[in-house]
């Protein structure tokens, strides 16, 4: 089955994306595919590398980064949302005059089309959110 | 069509689960995970509502029940304890997954 | 863009302003319009409060969307689906939302009503029909 995935809310403030990230674990595991999970709404602060949560809890971060390099996943922050909230990578920060850039490996920022193209192209979408 | 619902939040904190029970179908399947999984506990003001649903299948997500302390013999007669294999595996075998959230 | 058509349903069970999720889930359906796909967007629970005429942000200063609403005809998302139970449970009628309207080409550019009120169980079986649902 080809997935596509939809996140809605940030890390730590809500479970969403532990639950999001522990289904896309699941089925990749059972031998899905993953088409794309598209970080929404605070989703997008999933796509930061600025967190440095405490030692003794899990880095909800970098386990999306890792599970997007060991399984070439897509992880896509919407762009909108992302200038929102301040998730930049080098193109926006350019652009839009920031200082610094902040996205995390293993995540793009894209236009809102990404998460409709997973609609159509995938067989089942997933939605966590709060 | 065959949907699997997903129910993520208390209903004593939000209407979602009331929500979807309304709009659920016959042949449909429900999880409960996250602070969902307190809908499917047995004695409470919405176990009724739950009980009534005799077309609908309903999953909790064990790991969810687990993290909260609740135990397996609190639930409601009929509700399933679903790891996230098995929630992968209801997301593939219904046709569309709709959630409440 | 795209040769499958898929049923899509974009799901509002919230009101606006007191959360960002009503306005930013109207931005995806203004994106997806251009995916010409069969675009039905439902409004029940407190979605109802989204399409209520009126708004005025001035006092709160966050920018006022309703108008957007009134574009969407344009974008050729003419399907919208109001949870009738859930008006009347926030004591509302069709009277007190916005007017929204569509020209249809196919009928000499008659003005049509976009909203069509439909009872609890019309939008269970309408979300039955759906081939995706976006939840925001």
């Amino acid at each position: 089955m080809k997935f596509a995935i939809q996140v809605n809310e940030g890390p730590y403030q809500h479970q969403a994306t532990d639950s999001a990230y522990q289904f896309t674990k699941a089925a990749l595991e059972a031998g899905h595919e993953i088409m794309r999970v598209f970080f929404y709404h605070d989703g997008v602060n999933n796509g930061t590398n600025l967190t440095t949560p405490p030692q003794d809890d899990r880095n909800i971060v970098n386990r999306w980064s890792e599970l997007a390099k060991k399984h070439d996943l897509d992880l896509v922050v919407c762009v909108a949302a992302a200038q929102r909230r301040g998730i930049v990578d080098e193109g926006e920060m350019q652009r839009n005059g920031k200082s610094a850039e902040n996205i995390a490996d293993g995540f793009r920022i894209s236009g809102l089309g990404q998460l409709i193209e997973a609609g159509i192209q995938s067989e089942r979408l997933v939605v966590f959110g709060d | 069509m065959a949907t699997l619902h997903t129910v993520n939040k208390s209903p004593f904190e939000k209407s979602s689960l009331e929500s979807c029970l309304a709009h659920a179908k016959d042949g449909s399947a429900v999880l409960l995970y996250e602070d969902g999984i307190y809908g499917a506990v047995k004695g409470t003001s919405i176990a009724d509502k739950v009980t009534a649903m005799g077309g609908v299948k309903f999953y909790v997500l064990g790991p969810d029940l687990k993290a909260r302390g609740i135990s397996e013999d609190k639930l409601l007669d009929g509700v399933e304890v679903a790891d996230y294999a098995k929630f992968v595996d209801l997301a593939a075998t219904n046709d569309k997954v709709q959630a409440w959230v | 863009m795209s040769e499958q058509i898929k049923k899509f349903m974009y799901v509002n069970r919230r009101a606006p302003y007191g959360t960002i999720y009503a306005w930013e889930s109207l931005e995806v359906v203004l994106i997806g319009a251009a995916f010409d796909q069969d675009v039905h967007l439902a409004f029940l629970d407190d979605g109802v409060y989204q399409l209520v005429k009126g708004q005025d942000t001035s006092g709160v200063d966050m920018k006022n969307f309703s108008p957007t609403y009134q574009a969407l005809g344009d974008y050729d998302v003419t399907k919208l689906f109001v949870e009738k139970e859930s008006l009347e449970e926030r004591g509302l009628s069709i009277d007190d939302l916005m007017p929204l309207t569509y020209e249809d080409e196919d009928d000499d550019w008659a003005e049509k009503d976009s909203i069509t009120v439909v009872s609890r169980a019309e939008l269970a079986d309408i979300m039955d029909e759906q081939d995706v649902l976006f939840s925001f």
